[in-house]
Formats: structure tokens, C-alpha cells, sequence
């Protein structure tokens, strides 16, 4: 008859975590690569609308972008408000923002910057008409219209 | 006599790189980019002189402040505009109506059937962007299922599945995405 010694006063093995380190060092890195760093904190609301024919932009580091929408801190009002880097600006500070953006680039890709608007869906056209004839006139002919992929129709 | 050598204790580097995760995660944005990409016109010369296009080459497209849409003069809801718009570039019929064609040799795809329609866009200030866009969504994808007809008809692959650039530019250059966005006028108002 077999019988079974019992174990006495054995502690359970440790569990290795030498290994885990390496598998949340491999976790950063993938998302490291496929995010991107946030340019810039958002003071207006925005949120993009929702389109199926939408194209990627390539080359981020040749897109500069302009946020249109309403203030997110209520004392400054209701009304939709244009953010260029990290404050609020006038339809007037747009020819100044390009120009700088243009400088920050080499002189090769500077055709090949693309303005990126991220109007939020609320706001009147308005606004975005006088965004459009200034970028006309500075010569960023370049834009898109920041929008979210649906598949379907709604 | 060999002495053991201390181990290097491993058991915080975890954290330490847990760390660092959550504070990538929190800084980064994994969106990536997307959007309707568009080319605006260079501004108005005033010494240059109106071009005159017949009526019959444009399809003009109208979005008021209620968000209503008046295509060709009609009231239109937005569920009909790509249909109308295809039907518009395309000519199926050569309707008398509709744009006159040309025919064109476009390296690549040999004599093809190009439209001389231009698509007008208008909208008023009090106009929605949400609209907008969906306007703009419509016409876009008007173009790109013609783009994919012809692409599927010649090369048997979709557009946008083409990875051949001399293939891309003959189809971009026999169905151009010939968009025209009128000079604001204000009326409405806010």
C-alpha cells in the first residue's frame, strides 16, 4: 500500500519576479511607440464630429493645430473661442501662429504643413469661415478637418 | 576561500518601470490623426478676370442656417446628396442637363471620359460644423466611390487599396476632386 509522505513544515516556493520587470518594461515601450505626447492641454471643449471618409494624416510632426470651441472654465463665456498653443486667440493671431510654425520647420517641408483644425461639432460655421480666409491669406492652403471614423452612417 | 557575491535586488525595478507606464499613459494620446483633408483655393486676384462656367457643369450645394440643405435649387435631405452627387459627376446617361465630358489621355489609363462638373459649396455663418462636415463627408465619399468604380474597372482593386503611385495619380487626375467652396458672404448672421 503506497502511502504518501506528508510534507512538514515546508514553505511554498516564492514566486520569480525577476522576469516581471522586463514584461512592464516591454509594456512601456509599446506604448510609448504607438501614442503620441498630448502638444498641448485643451482649455476649450471640443469634440470632433463623426465622419466615414476619413483620411490619416501623415507626417505629425508637420501639422500644427488649431482648437476651436467654447471655453471650458465657464467665466469665460459660452461663446465658441479659437486656441492656439496653450491660450486663447483672435481670428487675427492666426497669421502670427503659422508664421511661427512655419520658422519651427525646415525650409524643405514647409510647403507640406498641414493645418489641422479640431473645431468642436456645436460650433457655427461663422468662426470657421474667418479661420479659413485668414489661413488663405497667409498661404496654408493645407488643412483638415479633424474628424472620428464611423463606420456607418448615423 | 571564494566568497558568495551579493545579489542585486530586483524586486523594485518592477515599480520603478510601473511607474513610468502610468506616467506615459497618462501624457500620451494613443488618437491618431483622422480627418477630411482638404486644399483651400489661393485668396481672390481681383485683376483676373470671372471665369465663366456653363450652368449645366455645376452642381451647387446649399446649407442654411437651420442646417437645411437646397441642392440644384431643390430642398434635399443629407441621406440623398452622395447619390445626386455621383450621378451629377458620373453622367451615367449624358443627360443635356448634366456635365459635358471630354475625353482625355491620362497616362496610365489610356482615353478616359473625364467630367468637367464642379461641385459648389456654400454655407451661411449660422451653419452647424457638425452639418458641415457631413456635407463635406458626403461629397467626398461621392467622389471616392467613383474613384473605386474606376480603379475596381481598370486595376480590379479599390482606390484605396492601390499601392501603385503612377496608378493613384491617373485615377486622382481622370475624377479630380473638383470641390469649390464660394467666397463667404454674410447673411444670417450669428
Amino acid at each position: 500500500m503506497a502511502r504518501f509522505k506528508k510534507s512538514e513544515g515546508r514553505s511554498t516556493p516564492g514566486i520569480n519576479t525577476g522576469s516581471m520587470s522586463d514584461i512592464i518594461f516591454m509594456f512601456l515601450f509599446f506604448f510609448m511607440v504607438i501614442t503620441t505626447i498630448r502638444e498641448s492641454s485643451l482649455i476649450v471643449r471640443v469634440k470632433v464630429p463623426q465622419a466615414t471618409e476619413v483620411a490619416k494624416l501623415e507626417r505629425k510632426s508637420l501639422v500644427s493645430f488649431i482648437y476651436v470651441g467654447q471655453p471650458i472654465d465657464y467665466k469665460y463665456g459660452t461663446e465658441s473661442r479659437i486656441q492656439l498653443n496653450n491660450q486663447f486667440a483672435s481670428v487675427a493671431d492666426i497669421r502670427e501662429f503659422i508664421t511661427r510654425e512655419r520658422e519651427a520647420r525646415d525650409e524643405v517641408d514647409r510647403p507640406l504643413l498641414t493645418t489641422s483644425l479640431k473645431v468642436d461639432e456645436e460650433t457655427r460655421m461663422g468662426i470657421v469661415t474667418d479661420i479659413k480666409q485668414e489661413l488663405r491669406q497667409v498661404g496654408a492652403f493645407k488643412i483638415n478637418y479633424s474628424a472620428r471614423k464611423t463606420l456607418a452612417k448615423e | 576561500m571564494k566568497r558568495a557575491r551579493p545579489e542585486l535586488n530586483t524586486g523594485s525595478m518592477a515599480d520603478i518601470s510601473f511607474l513610468l507606464l502610468t506616467f506615459f499613459l497618462l501624457t500620451s494620446s494613443i488618437d491618431t490623426d483622422l480627418g477630411i483633408l482638404r486644399r483651400l483655393p489661393p485668396p481672390p486676384d481681383p485683376t483676373q478676370e470671372q471665369v465663366d462656367i456653363k450652368k449645366r457643369n455645376i452642381f451647387t450645394v446649399l446649407v442654411n442656417k437651420n442646417d437645411e440643405l437646397l441642392v440644384q435649387g431643390r430642398p434635399m435631405d443629407i441621406s440623398m446628396l452622395r447619390a445626386a452627387a455621383k450621378e451629377f459627376l458620373a453622367n451615367p446617361y449624358n443627360r443635356p442637363d448634366l456635365p459635358e465630358k471630354k475625353m482625355e489621355i491620362i497616362p496610365g489609363l489610356g482615353e478616359v471620359e473625364t467630367s468637367k462638373g464642379v461641385i459648389s459649396l456654400k454655407n451661411d455663418r449660422g451653419t452647424s460644423y457638425k452639418m458641415y462636415i457631413k456635407v463635406q463627408n458626403e461629397l467626398t465619399a461621392a467622389f471616392n466611390e467613383l474613384r473605386d468604380e474606376l480603379s475596381m474597372e481598370r486595376f480590379g482593386v479599390k482606390f484605396s487599396q492601390l499601392s501603385n503611385q503612377q496608378y493613384i495619380d491617373a485615377i486622382q487626375k481622370a475624377i479630380p476632386m473638383s470641390i469649390s467652396e464660394a467666397e463667404p458672404e454674410n447673411v444670417g448672421g450669428k
